[in-house]
């Protein structure tokens, strides 16, 4: 198995890994999107919809990443939709991601005070102005941070992907590794790939952490 | 025909009812002091002026309008009932110009230049025109509760609800305040203020309500109620604070 050098290794490792960015991305883009919109309607307080969000919140947090891919990827060919690894992939951590964000955002919006939500009805806003105005701006001042935080468990989340067949990072480590038999040197590089990825964004977690600590505005 | 009008409101929360049908008339330019025993229900019926506290019976007529639950009934409540509160309540993340031109920009879809000019005579006219462009952590107590004035102010509301605007402040900042009040009063602007500064209530307003458990108790001209309160209530509580 000669024919391998670790540059050819990590050349491989290195086109693979565009793909684990590209669905972390995607997920925490799409995900970040549907988190907004249900803690919007959470927030509006419906009871039905507040219950709603809340089962499905503790669904996703209760169960494995892995159980919610399988559950997506051999789930929708029996509903007559045959999906590639790619949309299953995205689907299921899209699902997974808005669940988590949604709950890290619920308690940053609950920890702008009643006072401010009063003042600014006082002031004759509806929800939507109350929410863009005066609470989201800073609840997501708060909210930062820990959202910088998750994206990391978003990154790591991907290679579960591998699992379903989606040639990621940790499968094409697989792959290589069935070709090379060098498990140790493949997989080394793969989680050094992964946390030069991850690291920077617990770095910019951390520095942000800093910077909106005590700060209102 | 009065301003706000106020029929026959109950409220409970839970089990506790805390206004048990209260009868009020505003009349336009009136100063009203709303005044009692911590309990009495003098917050919450100032509340449910303008919508904050849902009543479970009653009528709250605006203007000769009748006020319902709806949200738009609310809201077209609210741009004629201003509020100013206890704790202020700022918007932290803008400037004190912000704080003030927000909803009439938002809410009343004025222009910025308009609401600009708006927020910047309310400002100087309680005396914060070199505030301006401060956030709220940077102004004391007494002048975060003047750009809250302000504020409500920039709405021109028709009416002006104060929720006890002195009781958070230090001694020494709740002249400030009151001057700001003063001036509005002495101006015509109708102001209900839930209050604990009697010699103020006295001196200020043409109406005195008295609340107590959940009921007006006593109601006046206030040099009339101070000096002769009719009940033991009243009596007890003038007294108490004597």
């Amino acid at each position: 198995m000669s024919e391998f050098s670790l540059w050819d290794i990590v050349y491989n490792l290195l086109l693979a890994a565009r793909w684990t960015v590209l669905l972390s991305l995607t997920a925490f883009v799409l995900g970040g999107i549907v988190g907004l919109l249900l803690l919007m309607v959470r927030t509006a307080g419906n009871p039905w919809v507040v219950r709603f969000v809340r089962g499905y919140v503790e669904l996703f947090q209760g169960t494995p990443l892995l159980m919610q891919l399988f559950i997506v990827f051999f789930g929708l060919p029996l509903i007559g939709l045959d999906v590639s690894p790619w949309v299953a992939a995205t689907f299921g951590l899209t699902l997974f991601t808005s669940a988590f964000l949604t709950e890290i955002w619920r308690g940053c919006v609950e920890s702008v005070g009643r006072g401010q939500w009063e003042a600014s009805a006082s002031l004759g806003m509806n929800f939507t102005q109350q929410m863009r105005y005066i609470v989201l701006p800073q609840a997501l001042r708060i909210a930062i941070p820990p959202t910088v935080g998750f994206s990391v468990q978003v990154v790591k989340g991907t290679a579960v992907a591998s699992i379903i067949g989606f040639v990621e990072l940790t499968k094409a480590g697989t792959m290589i590794t069935n070709a090379t038999y060098a498990p140790f040197t493949v997989y080394g590089c793969v989680a050094v790939m992964y946390f030069l990825i991850c690291y920077p964004l617990s770095l910019f977690a951390r520095h942000l952490e800093g910077k909106f600590r005590n700060v209102a505005r | 025909m009065s301003l706000v009008e106020l029929h026959a409101i109950h409220k409970s929360f839970g089990a506790l009812e805390v206004l048990k049908g209260i009868d009020l008339s505003i009349d336009e330019g009136q100063v009203i002091a709303l005044i009692g025993k911590s309990g009495s229900g003098k917050s919450t019926l100032l509340r449910t002026i303008n919508g904050l506290e849902a009543i479970d019976d009653g009528v709250i007529m605006v203007g000769g309008k009748k006020i319902s639950e709806r949200d738009t009934d609310l809201l077209a409540l609210r741009l004629q009932v201003g509020m100013v509160f206890q704790q202020f309540n700022l918007f932290p993340h803008y400037t004190a110009l912000e704080n003030v031109m927000l909803s009439p920009q938002v809410v009343k879809k004025q222009s910025k230049p308009e609401a600009r000019e708006i927020a910047e005579e309310m400002l100087t006219k309680v005396g914060l025109a070199d505030k301006m462009m401060h956030y709220p952590d940077q102004l004391s107590g007494g002048q975060q509760q003047r750009v809250a004035i302000a504020r409500a102010l920039a709405m021109k509301p028709k009416v002006l609800l104060c929720d006890e605007v002195t009781s958070a402040l230090d001694p020494e900042l709740v002249n400030e305040v009151l001057a700001v009040v003063r001036q509005l009063a002495e101006e015509g602007m109708t102001l209900v203020m839930v209050t604990h500064e009697m010699r103020f209530a006295r001196e200020v307003c043409d109406k005195l309500v008295f609340m107590h458990q959940g009921r007006i108790h006593e109601t006046g001209d206030p040099e009339e109620v101070f000096a002769n309160p009719k009940t033991p209530e009243l009596s007890s509580f003038v007294g108490g604070l004597a």
